[in-house]
């Protein structure tokens, strides 16, 4: 009952349409097409700048990004804030902390979060993916009702609001950011499963599979050797596009306050949810780590749209 | 839009139109909104409350609500938190301290018409002895609990063991409530919203209903989840309560004993975020909010709202549990600790105007401030020396503190923290952080002994020392993790003592024991700030945020 | 026909009972409970091994899943541990201002989105057509909470223009009829009520667009453009047909059916978008009630959600299988 079950099931039947419809291997269109692209391009570029900070961040800090060094300046109780000066350049956060050396050293964070969690909703959900689709295509009977049987059931945790979702793994786990990466990566693991699953549906009906399954290959072979690696791509489609969702979704549980709750490191949802509060006397402490936010989860929306792009030829002009 | 013909085209054209048109029109129309709040005072409250009935509630929202409702015996006085005369001109009790004469004030009535008399007082009492059932459990009753112990027949062997033991009418107005044995808790505990007098009709409608507590909760009885059945003495009536709109409210009450109210209609709606009610003042939807973040008062006040100063009536801790953090049974430990802590920075920098140091566990306005107690200044010097005179130069300790909460002492934990944690850095401590949420994973850890140090803190219910330390110090808690018998007598001795003037001598003596010990470092009090409309007369502020709204008025 | 809905049903069974156990798995995992929820600093041990023993969490583990799964079966989703009334009541109280914001935030969307979708699409690589793409990939891209915040802090606290919260003007004391506060104030004829709940809607339903609002802008425009591309409309353009009726007739109609699809299920999505945006509104529906909730540990109303939730899809799904199967004989549904 979501978007998501229907835009899942459009990019899964992708792969297998692209492979008839053109000579070429899937990838080499994919990528002759993606670098055509401006939005694939502007969002690789912003992916680029973003993990570069994100890798030399703590590094090219100026100042320690947890250090009260300037603390005595700050007072929050008489909303007396530090804004851009010389030696800070994006002033000082709350606490007398170096604003510019938290967003740099912020971005770190705020990758990991995203790259970790995006990478345990696509690990579990790959891997019930490959079973529910290995069932279905050369499971026989029973394969195909343990399938439904799965599949039914991932559809109704993809019908549950992701948050909620989210928040029950939260509340379960405690609060850390290893419990944040859980519970943004538990959201994601119904959508890669039935994407892969999807795609693997799309290829098991095809020649090549009827021809091995004909030639006597073994299932275990059939399946991680042709099916599986042949529906990747989709998927990787939708990690990049995840990538942008877990960001976010990780700056909501903040604002929930089931972020990480260790304020002393620097991630930008929890800096923005924290900035929140002093809004009325320092505005630009929630707008620098929302900036952060968006533009990242825009880099990685606009390459995994282009991708999605390339993939589709029915959008090809 | 050359779309026209298509149906479906028109119809999105329309709306749109129409959603233009609407909104160009908002603005217009919102301005003409003042004039009819002309005699609706709203206010922006953080939470819902959890029942119409106060004596089945513990929490600051609930009472906010009623308290403009019901009135107690005693009363605190307005902005302050001596006792004098509520519903109960004068009272007065026996030698021994188990005897309580209360003197009713003449010609007060009920909302429901019923007039004030000893037998309505102890109609309330006697029903609520008489509570079975779910009405035993500790979330529903406890404040009865507190101040009076159990029931008539206890149905858990949990439950406290009665101390209330009858009331009874010697003439009209005068009822004479006994207790088993003296106690810290009287006569402050007939002050407590908790134990608030009910007309004596309201009560026999209670009694009717019952609270259950099958399934995974206690449900609370309908007459207490709407307005109708309640009925108090107090300058307004509870007269809806829409949870829907998250909105209760109150209508003047015309035949009131005393001033009647300024204001025809008090409403007080909910507001979950901070910067909801924030906003909501600003933008004039409603006319006054409490638990101001500090850091918003200036800009307030800067553009014209009234933010008032409470005085202190809390307290707020670092606390110590010698149990889980083995470390901290060295007494040089807890000292360096406590030097360590630069106390007047988390002051200026965190707490709004009005918050101050505090060097014992309870604010100077409680009768039982000792300013003989031995302080610790911040000394980072000193610190370390301690901490190398206990041979633990660098050790690790583990802090936990909370999130995602604001309590009146603590207006914002994570950043005390942080400023804590740099504090005890500077002296060679390495400090372990571990937030949990408020509520309850929180409080449930510090009382179930799990955390080394927490930050945590009280506000009073009334004032007597045994509120604030008596409950802590009196004996072996797990919070606390120790055991010092200098302590415990101190603090036994005080709550022992029936007379009041002696018992306050007690307890600064306890104070200066406790503070010798230092079981935890006092951190500071701070009055939790609250906020008013401009063209509004505030009430008084109540240090004990028992602000009575029948005082406010429109300019 | 009839065997279709008993197979559907059968296999209903077991994944409902998986989803019964992981709830109770869930709840029983969490931490803390009622009685430090209720009672905050006041609560002592002896508070909460009293509450424990009243709600029955000292027993056995297989005693209490029997009873939870027995209330289940009974579809009594228990009492609410905030403000002990019974789940169900409270979500039937707080229902109607959750679909009122839904809807307008939908027909907010709808009336925006399509039109961009369309003109871009039409208009394809011009200004409308880039900026149309690239705000709605903004949309996507704004946390919810945010967007609210900066919409709340620029419109009603600055400007002036809306309330900043609420569904309706506190003290106002409109007549309820049907609990959707718009259609209430036209069929009591209470005009200013109708369009004071219209003026509380806005800001919110902005917010609450902001996610639809970009997904619909981008499947219209996908989805004209790939009619544009077909052999029909070209015949039909050739033939000399006016172009106003190609585009009406033919581009328009046959490009809205997928869209008509994505704006059905879309409706079910925003409840994640209305915990966050009705809690900055203070909106007295679901979302809001749900967020605190989750503040307060109240595992019955978010166990009940969870479960109204995925029986209120199961159902639906089944629904939907059965009309297909009655309109289109081709599909057969297994």
């Amino acid at each position: 009952m979501s978007t998501k079950t229907d835009k899942i099931d459009r990019l899964a039947e992708l792969t297998a349409q692209t492979e008839t419809s053109t000579g070429h291997s899937l990838a080499y269109e994919a990528f002759r097409r993606l670098r055509a692209s401006k939005m694939a391009v502007i969002g690789a570029c912003i992916i680029a700048v973003f993990v570069v900070l994100a890798v030399l961040g703590p590094w090219i800090a100026p100042y320690s990004p947890t250090a009260q060094a300037w603390r005595g300046e700050v007072l929050p109780a008489q909303s007396v804030f530090v804004g851009p000066r010389g030696e800070n350049w994006l002033g000082l956060d709350h606490l007398g902390r170096d604003e510019f050396s938290r967003m740099l050293v912020g971005a770190r964070q705020t990758l990991l979060v995203g790259v970790v969690s995006t990478l345990l909703g696509f690990t579990v959900g790959c891997l019930i993916g490959v079973g529910a689709g290995a069932a279905a295509t050369l499971g026989g009977r029973l394969g195909r009702r343990i399938d439904t049987v799965v599949m039914r059931f991932i559809d109704m945790l993809l019908a549950l609001p992701s948050l909620l979702l989210a928040v029950s793994v939260a509340a379960v786990l405690g609060q850390s950011l290893t419990t944040v990466m859980i519970a943004v990566g538990v959201v994601q693991i119904p959508i890669f499963a039935r994407l892969l699953r999807g795609a693997m549906l799309a290829q098991g009906g095809s020649d090549y599979v009827l021809a091995s399954q004909a030639l006597g290959v073994r299932k275990r072979r059939i399946v991680l050797g042709h099916i599986v690696p042949n529906s990747l791509s989709p998927v990787i489609v939708q990690a990049t596009l995840s990538l942008a969702t877990a960001i976010i979704e990780a700056a909501a549980l903040s604002y929930l306050g089931l972020g990480n709750p260790d304020a002393a490191v620097p991630e930008w949802g929890v800096m923005l949810a924290q900035a929140q509060r002093f809004f009325d006397a320092a505005p630009m402490l929630a707008v620098y780590p929302s900036v952060g936010i968006i533009i990242t989860a825009l880099g990685f929306t606009l390459l995994g749209e282009a991708m999605r792009e390339a993939l589709d030829p029915k959008l090809r002009s | 839009m050359r779309i026209r013909k298509s149906g479906a085209a028109r119809a999105v054209v329309v709306t749109l139109a129409t959603g233009l048109v609407l909104a160009g029109c908002a603005s217009e129309r919102d301005s003409g909104k003042s004039g009819e709040a002309g005699d609706t005072f709203i206010f922006g409250a953080a939470g819902d409350p959890s029942s119409l009935d106060p004596a089945l509630a513990s929490d600051g929202e609930t009472f906010r609500v009623t308290r403009q409702a019901f009135e107690a015996l005693i009363e605190h006085e307005p902005g302050g938190s001596k006792l004098v005369g509520g519903l109960a001109k004068s009272w007065e009790a026996s030698e021994d301290g188990t005897e309580w004469t209360f003197k009713l004030r003449d010609g007060v009535k009920f909302h429901d018409g019923e007039k004030l008399t000893a037998e309505a007082v102890c109609a309330n009492y006697d029903y609520w002895f008489n509570w079975t059932g779910t009405y035993q459990n500790s979330g529903v009753s406890y404040y009865w609990q507190t101040i009076m112990g159990g029931f008539k027949k206890n149905e858990d062997k949990e439950t406290p063991e009665a101390n209330y033991v009858s009331c009874t009418a010697e003439d009209e107005l005068t009822p004479v409530i006994k207790v088993k044995e003296a106690t810290a808790n009287l006569p402050g505990g007939f002050s407590l919203q908790a134990l608030a007098i009910h007309s004596p009709k309201a009560i026999k409608a209670y009694a009717k209903e019952e609270a259950t507590g099958e399934g995974d909760a206690i449900s609370y009885p309908k007459y207490s989840q709407e307005a109708g059945t309640v009925a108090g003495t107090g300058p307004f009536k509870i007269s809806k309560w829409s949870k829907g709109n998250k909105e209760v409210t109150l209508e003047r009450f015309d035949d009131y004993w005393g001033k009647k109210a300024g204001v025809e209609k008090l409403v007080f709606r909910t507001i979950d975020t901070e910067d909801g009610r924030r906003q909501a003042l600003q933008s004039g939807d409603i006319q006054g909010y409490d638990l101001v973040a500090p850091a918003d008062v200036k800009t307030l006040e800067k553009d014209g709202f009234q933010v008032p100063t409470r005085d202190v009536f809390n307290i707020f801790y670092l606390g110590f549990n010698q149990e889980a953090e083995k470390l901290l049974r060295k007494k040089e430990v807890r000292q360096a600790v406590a030097h360590a802590i630069d106390r007047e920075n988390l002051v200026k920098t965190q707490l709004p105007e009005g918050g101050v140091v505090a060097t014992q566990f309870m604010p100077d306005t409680v009768a039982g401030f000792s300013d003989q107690v031995k302080t610790y200044d911040y000394d980072p010097e000193k610190a370390k020396d301690l901490l190398a005179d206990a041979g633990e130069k660098s050790p690790t300790i583990e802090v936990c503190y909370p999130t995602e909460v604001t309590r009146p002492y603590m207006p914002a934990p994570a950043d005390m923290f942080e400023l804590m944690k740099a504090d005890l850095e500077k002296i060679g401590v390495k400090v372990k952080p571990r937030a949990m949420k408020w509520n309850p994973d929180y409080i449930d850890s510090l009382q179930n002994g799990k955390c080394g140090m927490y930050l945590f803190g009280w506000t009073g219910d009334f004032n007597d020392g045994y509120n604030f330390i008596g409950t802590w110090f009196g004996g072996y808690d797990k919070q606390w993790g120790f055991k010092d018998k200098k302590v415990f007598d101190a603090l036994k001795a005080a709550s022992a003592e029936p007379d009041a003037e002696k018992r306050t001598e007690l307890y600064k003596k306890a104070n200066e024991v406790v503070m010798d010990f230092l079981p935890g470092v006092p951190i500071s009090s701070s009055p939790p700030a609250i906020a008013f409309a401009k063209d509004v007369n505030p009430p008084k502020v109540s240090p004990l945020t028992q602000e009575n709204f029948g005082e406010v008025s429109f300019k | 026909m009839l065997r279709l809905v008993v197979r559907r049903l059968l296999q209903l069974i077991p994944t409902l009972l998986g989803l019964s156990v992981l709830l109770f798995l869930w709840l029983h995992k969490l931490p803390g409970g009622p009685a430090a929820a209720m009672l905050g600093e006041r609560a002592t041990a002896a508070d909460r091994i009293r509450i424990e023993r009243a709600l029955g969490l000292d027993q056995p583990l297989w005693v209490q899943y029997g009873r939870f799964l027995k209330r289940l079966g009974e579809l009594d989703l228990g009492t609410s541990t905030q403000t002990g009334q019974p789940v169900w009541e409270e979500f039937v109280q707080r229902f109607p201002a959750t679909v009122e914001l839904s809807v307008f935030a939908m027909l907010l969307a709808i009336a925006v989105g399509i039109p961009l979708g369309y003109f871009a699409a039409r208009r394809r690589g011009g200004w409308l057509d880039v900026s149309a793409v690239s705000g709605s990939l903004l949309g996507i891209c704004i946390p919810v909470f945010f967007l609210a915040f900066i919409l709340k802090a620029i419109f009603a606290v600055n400007l002036g223009w809306f309330p900043s919260f609420g569904r309706q003007t506190t003290g106002l004391n409109a007549t309820e009829v049907t609990g959707f506060y718009v259609l209430d104030g036209l069929l009591t004829g209470e005009l200013d009520a109708a369009w004071d709940a219209l003026v509380h809607l806005v800001l919110p339903a902005m917010a609450l667009a902001s996610i639809p609002l970009a997904i619909i802008v981008r499947m219209t425009r996908a989805s004209v453009l790939e009619v544009l591309g077909e052999d029909y409309v070209r015949t039909a353009e050739s033939k000399g047909l006016h172009r106003r009726v190609v585009r009406g007739r033919h581009v328009l109609r046959n490009a809205l059916l997928p869209v008509v699809t994505v704006i059905g299920l879309l409706t079910g999505s925003l409840l994640s978008g209305a915990v966050l945006t009705e809690s900055v509104f203070a909106f007295g529906g679901i979302g809001s009630f749900l967020r605190t909730a989750i503040d307060a540990r109240d595992y019955p109303v978010l166990v009940g959600f969870i479960m109204f939730i995925a029986l209120a899809y199961v159902v639906l799904n089944l629904l939907v299988d059965l009309a297909y199967n009655l309109i289109d004989p081709r599909v057969r549904v297994h």
